[in-house]
Parts: C-alpha cells; structure tokens; sequence
C-alpha cells in the first residue's frame, strides 16, 4: 500500500515549483506593457529560473529508502465529487520535474533572440505550459491530473499555432484534435474508475485495489489510448513530425523533453499498477508495437532531408525502447525505461538546440544544404556530437546505460522482443551518424562560409544538458537510486495483482 | 367564496416586479429622449436586480400557491437566478448595438423584460395550463425581438420563420396538453403523476401525448429534429436577441421539460428516456458536424447551440439528483459563455458590413488582446477544456450518465466532444494566427466589456472553484425528486 509522506519542509515546495510559472506569467501580463520585449524576457527568465531553484531540494531531501508519496500536500477541493487538491512526488516523478523545470528553463534562454514578435504573449504562454506539465508530474488525485493533462494542450497548441513554421495551423489543430481525441475516453475510463473504487479519485487508493478483469480491460484500453497517443507509439505517432517541424525550438524541446514523457509516465502511474490484469494481457501487443515504433521510427529517420523531422522520427524509435523496457517487467527493465525517459528528454532536447542555433543562422533545416560546418562551427560542432553520439548509445554516455539496462531486462523476460529491439540500435547509429558526416563533415558549401559560432548565451543553454549526458552516463546510480524503492513497490504491484487474479480463479475453477 | 390570497402576492413578488419594470420602461420610454435610451438599460438591469433579491428572499420555502399552478421551490429559483443573468448580461451587451442599428427603442427591453417574466413563469408552473402560458409569453415576444431590425429583410425572414415554426410547435404542445388531460383528467403535474400512478389509463393515447409534449419543448430548446429553425433565426435576428434566445429561452425550455416530465411522469420513465436519449444523440451528431460546415459566426453558434442542448438532454436521460443537477449547472455556465461569444460578434460589429464571417475575426488578437483573451476563454470552455467551467459542466454530466449505466451515451457525448473542438479551434486560429484583413472597428461600449469580463471571469471561477455552483444546483433539487 502506498502511503502519504506529507511535506515537512516547512513551505509547499510542490505547490511552489508547479505554481510559481503561472504567477510569473501573470507578473508578466499585467506588468509587461506593450512592446517591451526586454523587460518580458527577463522577468520569464527569473520566473523559470527560480522554479528550477526552488525544485531541486526534491532531489537533495528525497527520502530513497521509501516507494510512498513524498512532499505531499492535501486540501479538500470539490467536495461535492470527493475531488481534493492532492499533489506528491515520488522516485519515478521526482526527476520528471526536475526535467521539466530545467528544460523550461533552458527554453526561455533558447528564445532570447529566436522570438522576436509577440515576446510577452510567447513568455506567458511558456510559463504556463511549465505549470501544466509540472502539474501532470505531481498532482495525485485523477481529476486534477485530468485538469493539468488537458489544460496544458492549450498553451502547447497556441506554441505551435502562433510561433510556428509555415504550416503550423495544420500542425497545431492536428496536434490538438489528436491529442484530445485520445484523452476524452480517458475521461470516460476516470469517470467509471471514480465510481468502481468507491468514490474517489486518489490515485493512491485507487492503485490499492483489485478491479474485475473485464473492467479492467476496457478501462485499460481507454486509458492506453490516451498515453499512446502522447508517447507516440506506432500506429499513432502521426502528429508528432508535423508537430515537431512546424514548432519553434523551445515547442519542440517541450515536446520532445517533457510532453512525450507524459504517455510513458502514464503507463507506469496508472495502467501498470491499477489494472495489473490487463497489462498481462495487453502486454504482447504492448511489445510489438514498441518493436515496430523502433525499426519504423528507425528506418524513416534513415531517409529523411530535414534535420528535425529526422530527430522527430528517431523520438519514435527511442520512445519504442522506453516502452519496450517498461512492459519488460523487471527491474532492470523498468529502470531503463525511466532513466531513458530521462536520457531522451536530455539528448533529443539538445538535439532539438542543435537544430534551431543552425536554423536561426542559415533559415533552413535541410540537411542537403549543409556540409562541412566544423570547420566554421568547432564548439558547436563539439557539442552537437556529444549529444549524436548520446543518441546512438555510445558507453560512456547516458543513452548507453538507459538502453543497455532496457535491452537486458527485454531479454530476460522477452527475448525475442529484445533481439529484435537490438538491430534498432544499429540502425540508430547509422541515421545519426551518416546525419551528422553530411551537416558537419564534407565540403563547405560557399553559402555558409560565413556562419559564426555559438555565443555565450547558446553554450549555456547546451552544456548543462552535455554535462547531463556525462554524468548519467558515468555515473548513473544516484538516478537509480531515487527511482529504486519505487520500481520495485510497482513490480509488486503488477505481479501481485496479477496473482490475486490468478489465485481467485484457481478458486473458482 | 375564498377571499383574493393577499399572501400568494408575496411569492409572486419577483414576476410583479419585473412586469411593472417592463410597463415602467415602456411608459418611460416617451419622456426619454432618443440619445439616452441606454438609462432605460440600466433602469431594466437594476429591476432585475431588485428582483432576484425578492427571489432569493423565497428560497427553502417550496410553496404552491394559485389553486396549485404556480410553485415557488429552490428549483424555480434556481432558473429564475439563471434567467435574471442571463437577461442582465442580454441588455448589457445590447445598450451600444441596438443604438449602431438604429433600433435603440425603450420596446426592445420592455420585450427582453416581458419574455423574462413569461421564462419565469415556465419555471414556476406546476400546471401544464400555467407553464404553457409562460411559454407563449415569452415566445410572443421572441417573435417580434427577432424581427426588431424591421427595415432588414433577414431580420423579418427570422422573424415569420420564428413566428410560423413557434406557432406549431405550440399548437403541438397544446395539442399534447389536451390528450393528457382526456388520458389524465388533470393538468396539474402532481395530479397527473398520481393518476399515471394508478396505472389505469391508455398507454398509447399517453406515449403520443408524451411524444407531442417532447416535440414542443424539443423546439424550444432546439433539439434534433426540432431545430431547424434555429440556424435561420439565429443568423436574421439582432444579435443581441441571438445571444439572449441562445441562452434565456433554452434555458426556460430545460426548466419547463425537466419539471413536466420528473414531476409528472415518473411513472414511465423507462419510456420517455429512450426518446430523449435518442433526441441527445442526434442533437451531439448534427449539431457538432453540422457546425463544421459553417463559415458565419452566428450559424456556427447556433449548430453548437443546438448541440449543447443535446450534452444537456444526456444529463436529463441520466435523471435522478445527480442528472437533473448536472443540466442545471450546464444551463447556467452554458449562458455565460454563450453570451460571451455573441457578444464578442457584436463587438466586432463593423459599420457597414456585419462583422459575422469567422475570417472578420482574423487579427482580432494583434489588435485587441483583452477582447481576443476572452473569446479564447469563451471558445475552450464552449470545447469543453479545463480549467474552464466548459469542462466542469461536461464533467458533471458525463458523470452523472456514468453512473445512471448510460457509459455509452457518455462516450458518444465525449467523443463529439472532441470533434467540436475543430470548429471552436477555428476561430482561435483566425483570431490568433492569421494576419488582420483590414482595420478593426470595435463597436465597444462600457457596458458591453463589463458583460465580456463578467462571464470571462465567471468561467474561469467556476472552472477552478465549482464546489458553490455544483451546491447550488444540488440544493435546488431538493424536494423534486
């Protein structure tokens, strides 16, 4: 049974991190006039920073020894429907927010000069974003998830809409009208949940219980529907190259950093542990589905002209993996998975950096009109390897240990799923590798003789994440160690529930 | 011989009041000169004012009063509350659009004034003979608000269609009204209730009658396949009235249908839930693919109006406390935001044209952000997205059809949910990221903007802190069921 912790920090650390974006942004819509800009760039800059503050002591005073919920507040919020303002980390969560905090951050400084029209409009629209994705991460009670869930697709779709690329109207609706296409029947599923565990929607109580198996299968797929959407797993990961092209840099870090990470992240919150049944049932489909999403994501990277719809597709392929590594059921497995969800925030984020700093010099993203930039772009060059070099796997980097342990827990558990999951390895090191000779190696084409490299403010945004990349990669046990406790109570969870199951109808046979 | 019931007065204090307003407006109305009409606005806006205080004043009473015809219970407060909203935020967002159309006449809010009392009287009526006259009261001058614009052809064309279609569906009604009672031998509801309790009538004269009465009041909430009206009239009618017919009426209609069929016809519930649940469907499927399709703002709004009457009959098939509860607040969070979005069409009203294409909207944000804000706000809480009271309203009656065992209605409602997001999207989109065609006329008032923040704020409140008008409405139910 998992159990409160409640904050005794001596301030709402959780209700600070996720609320103090959207107070920034209101800051920033009464105080900011007109058109300055300046003024509208820095006071978003000191909100996201100081939310990145504010939240690390998450990590310094998290308690690893426990799997229950930690920094938890609770108040009463709509008690004509049992609905209370619930929220709380713990080992899974906890560095989901840290990410989030950080790659926001990272987001306002990316955007510095990127975003010159609607500066004010674009900072409060960032800001709230930030709060509707912490919002998701930590909130404990169904509804108020369900409020952060669907809230937050409105600031991501004006993202894309008003900031975006040529056809950024049809990226955005088509973003939208997916994404929410997904989650209405997720509400259904919550709806039927509240009632099906006795009025309620706290997650935790609801994750204690033992639905009947054809319950659990309906709302399973309802709720699966809606992660699958958002991970994107094949066959529904249609909106997420139109998305990823048409957005501006920090839409697409956004994207790729946090909001993907949302569908992952609900797997493990709800399907695993709430209907441990289904899973079970589920999980061959599960399987296949993340196999074909990393040879598919895999081989249309391989062909792609534009830089980002290439790193978009390769989020498909790696997505493949963390849930490849998650239905994998073991501990190995399950830690892969989530330390990957980490590693893809990190390196495809960076990559995303990468693909905009070249953007905003050359206004293009066609790898065609590339070539040769090391020999006009060293640092930049440098960097951009560290995170190519993360992306494919390389020992010694964090995409390394996130997949190695993935591909180990698939082979003890799934040994077909692994074998075949491993040849998506292979293909990743060709795509990002023959991507990376033909923008920075080759001849120099006339046109970009007179690049510049990277300034001050574009390195700050990059080195934290190659630091990230290092560190994870050397050093991975203090992540593993937060999320430990916690994988193995939902190892218990899936496999315990599992065997009430299985002992209940051996009873009744 | 029982003497006049000087305390039957009392309870009807809110009705007397807003009819002496009306008369007063209308008596007003030729001692005030033409370039101030608008104190004749805020006369009407602080009678009713005055009036929901004497409403609120009868709350917890629940007395039937006029030989059983008239009742004032939490319920009729409750829609009375509604109404007096709905018809204050009407004349505030009219005051400076009535005077650009020229038709600024002390008449046009005397009529608003007179359908409020008739809409009253809808709510109140515990006898079918009472409940039909509040009915025509109101429709009567519905008929002549839509024709206002006497001068424009389509305001008389919204007007005849209105007139002629509201005729019928009323001698339908009647037709329905008569049939109960050679069936029933009794109009009042309660009485019908206790003899349909017996079990001793025809079946089949009672189903048509039922069906007939469902028909009349499925035209004035403008449900599928009554409501084919309703995209005419709304689009040829002053805005203004639009915006108030939108929400007052179908409101007034709610309150009328759900009281006639749970007071009266409990007994065959099983029965009549079917045929609303079928109108529901068709309303959701029409109205939201429907709405697709258009390209004039006001149609638009119209198809998403007659779709939102179909959300609101899934929260009637699910009945019960939680049903009943749940189209009432859906009633009340569905006015502010639909007034809202009307008035947003009224304020980009250009001189000259009308102002009512969704590609007119296209820029507003770059040159009105407050107004462009609050359109986004008005837009997702029509598509249902939190933190809007949208979604609070959706939520409460998907969940009451859940739990009632209508999953399949729920899922049918969420889904054309999430397609009518595409058109609410749509004029986001215009307003946002497209560049403006040409320069921006806001015929903007005080008092319009006060009415756009007003119902901006509501939603946002309510979307974020429902727990008072999920109470309010739960309240209002008690001793109904």
């Amino acid at each position: 049974m998992t159990e409160y912790i409640f904050n005794t920090l001596g301030y709402p650390i959780l209700s600070l991190t996720t609320f103090i974006p959207l107070f920034g942004a209101l800051v920033i819509l009464v105080f900011v006039r007109g058109k300055d800009d300046n003024l509208a760039r820095w006071l978003a800059l000191v909100t996201s920073a100081v939310t990145f503050i504010v939240s690390i002591p998450l990590v310094t005073s998290f308690d690893t020894t426990t799997h229950n919920m930690q920094f938890v507040e609770s108040r009463p919020w709509i008690a004509a429907w049992n609905v209370n303002y619930t929220i709380g980390v713990d080992g899974i969560s906890v560095l989901l927010v840290l990410l989030t905090t950080l790659l926001s951050l990272i987001c306002v400084i990316a955007s510095w000069k990127a975003i010159q029209k609607h500066v004010k409009e674009y900072m409060i629209v960032l800001l709230l974003l930030e709060t509707g994705m912490l919002g998701v991460f930590v909130a404990l009670d169904l509804f108020l998830f369900y409020i952060f869930w669907e809230a937050m697709l409105i600031p991501m779709y004006l993202l894309i809409g008003i900031w975006g690329g040529p056809r950024k109207l049809y990226a955005a609706v088509k973003f939208f009208l997916y994404t929410l296409a997904g989650s209405v029947l997720m509400l259904i599923g919550i709806i039927a949940l509240y009632y099906k565990g006795g009025n309620t929607f706290e997650i935790v109580r609801l994750m204690g219980q033992h639905y009947p198996y054809e319950f659990q299968f309906w709302v399973f797929l309802a709720f699966f529907l809606a992660f699958a959407i958002k991970v994107p797993m094949f066959p529904f990961h249609t909106w997420l190259p139109d998305a990823h092209v048409e957005a501006p840099t920090a839409g697409s870090v956004i994207l790729a950093g946090v909001l993907l990470k949302m569908g992952t992240y609900g797997f493990l919150r709800f399907n695993l542990p709430m209907f441990p049944d289904a899973t079970m049932h589920f999980t061959p489909m599960v399987l296949v589905l993340s196999v074909i999403a990393i040879i598919y994501g895999a081989l249309v990277a391989m062909v792609q002209d534009d830089l980002k719809k290439l790193i978009a597709y390769s989020s498909v392929s790696h997505m493949g993996f963390v849930t490849l590594g998650i239905f994998a059921f073991n501990t190995q497995g399950l830690e892969g998975g989530i330390l990957q969800m980490l590693n893809h925030g990190v390196t495809t984020g960076a990559l995303f950096l990468c693909v905009g700093l070249i953007y905003e010099r050359t206004h293009t993203r066609m790898i065609a009109d590339f070539g040769g930039l090391t020999k006009r772009l060293p640092i930049y060059a440098t960097l951009f390897m560290i995170f190519t070099l993360s992306s494919l796997g390389l020992p010694g980097m964090n995409g390394f240990v996130g997949e190695f342990l993935i591909l180990l827990g698939a082979f003890t558990s799934q040994r077909i799923y692994a074998v075949i999951g491993t040849t998506g390895i292979i293909l990743g090191a060709a795509y990002m590798l023959w991507m990376f000779q033909r923008v920075m190696f080759m001849e120099l084409k006339p046109k970009n003789e007179g690049l510049i490299d990277i300034d001050l403010r574009e390195a700050i945004t990059l080195i934290p994440l190659a630091v990230l990349v290092f560190w994870i990669g050397i050093m991975p046990n203090p992540f593993l160690n937060i999320m430990h406790e916690t994988v193995r109570h939902l190892l218990e969870q899936v496999n315990g529930g599992s065997q009430v199951a299985t002992a209940a109808a051996g009873l009744i046979h | 011989m029982p003497s006049f019931p000087m305390n039957d007065l009392f309870l009807i204090a809110p009705e007397i009041i807003v009819v002496l307003l009306a008369m007063a407006v209308l008596v007003l109305d030729v001692f005030v000169p033409k370039e101030n009409k608008r104190y004749l606005a805020y006369l009407s806006v602080a009678g009713l004012a005055v009036a929901a205080v004497f409403t609120w004043d009868l709350r917890d009473l629940q007395s039937t009063i006029f030989s059983g015809m008239f009742i004032v219970d939490n319920y009729a407060i409750y829609f009375k509350t509604l109404f007096f909203t709905a018809t204050a935020l009407a004349i505030l967002i009219s005051i400076n659009f009535i005077k650009v159309e020229s038709i600024d006449r002390g008449e046009y809010y005397a009529l608003l004034l007179f359908a409020t009392t008739g809409m009253m009287v809808m709510a109140s009526g515990a006898d079918l003979i009472s409940i039909y006259l509040g009915l025509e009261l109101m429709a009567l001058s519905l008929y002549i608000l839509a024709g206002f614009m006497r001068d424009r052809m389509r305001s008389n064309e919204a007007a005849l269609k209105y007139f002629l279609l509201g005729a019928f569906s009323s001698g339908i009604l009647l037709y329905g009204i008569s049939i109960m009672y050679g069936v029933t031998g009794a109009t009042n509801l309660r009485e019908i209730a206790a003899f349909i309790q017996t079990g001793q009538y025809s079946r089949p004269a009672l189903m048509v009658s039922v069906i007939l009465m469902v028909a009349g009041f499925g035209f004035k909430i403008a449900a599928v396949p009554f409501h084919s009206w309703a995209p005419d009239v709304y689009e040829g009618a002053p805005t203004s009235v639009t915006a108030f017919m939108s929400v007052g009426p179908k409101a007034a209609g709610f309150a009328a249908f759900l009281r006639v069929f749970t007071e009266a016809f409990p007994g065959i519930q099983p029965d009549w839930t079917v045929i609303i649940a079928t109108l529901a469907i068709m309303s959701m499927l029409i109205g939201n693919v429907v709405a697709i399709a258009q390209t004039n703002i006001k149609r638009m709004l119209a198809y998403s109006s007659i779709a939102h009457a179909g959300y609101a009959m899934v929260g009637f098939v699910a009945w019960g406390e939680q049903g009943l509860s749940s189209v009432m607040l859906y009633l009340f969070i569905y006015t502010f935001m639909n007034i809202g979005a009307f008035g947003m069409v009224i304020l980009l009203r250009k001189s000259g044209e009308t102002g009512e294409e969704i590609q007119d909207f296209a820029g507003l944000a770059k040159k009105n952000r407050l107004a462009a804000l609050a359109m986004l706000i008005f837009m997702f809480s029509l598509a249902g997205i939190p933190p809007t009271a949208g979604f609070i309203g959706k939520f409460y009656i998907f969940m009451a059809a859940i739990n009632a065992g209508f999953l399949w209605l729920a899922i049918i409602g969420v889904l054309m949910s999430a397609i009518s997001a595409y058109f609410y999207l749509r004029v986001i989109m215009v307003m946002y990221m497209s560049e403006p065609a040409g320069e921006f006329e806001m015929s903007g008032s005080t008092s319009i903007y006060l009415a756009m923040i007003v119902a901006a704020v509501a939603i946002l409140y309510i979307g974020m802190y429902p727990t008072d008008m999920i109470a309010f409405a739960k309240d209002s139910i008690v001793g109904m069921m």
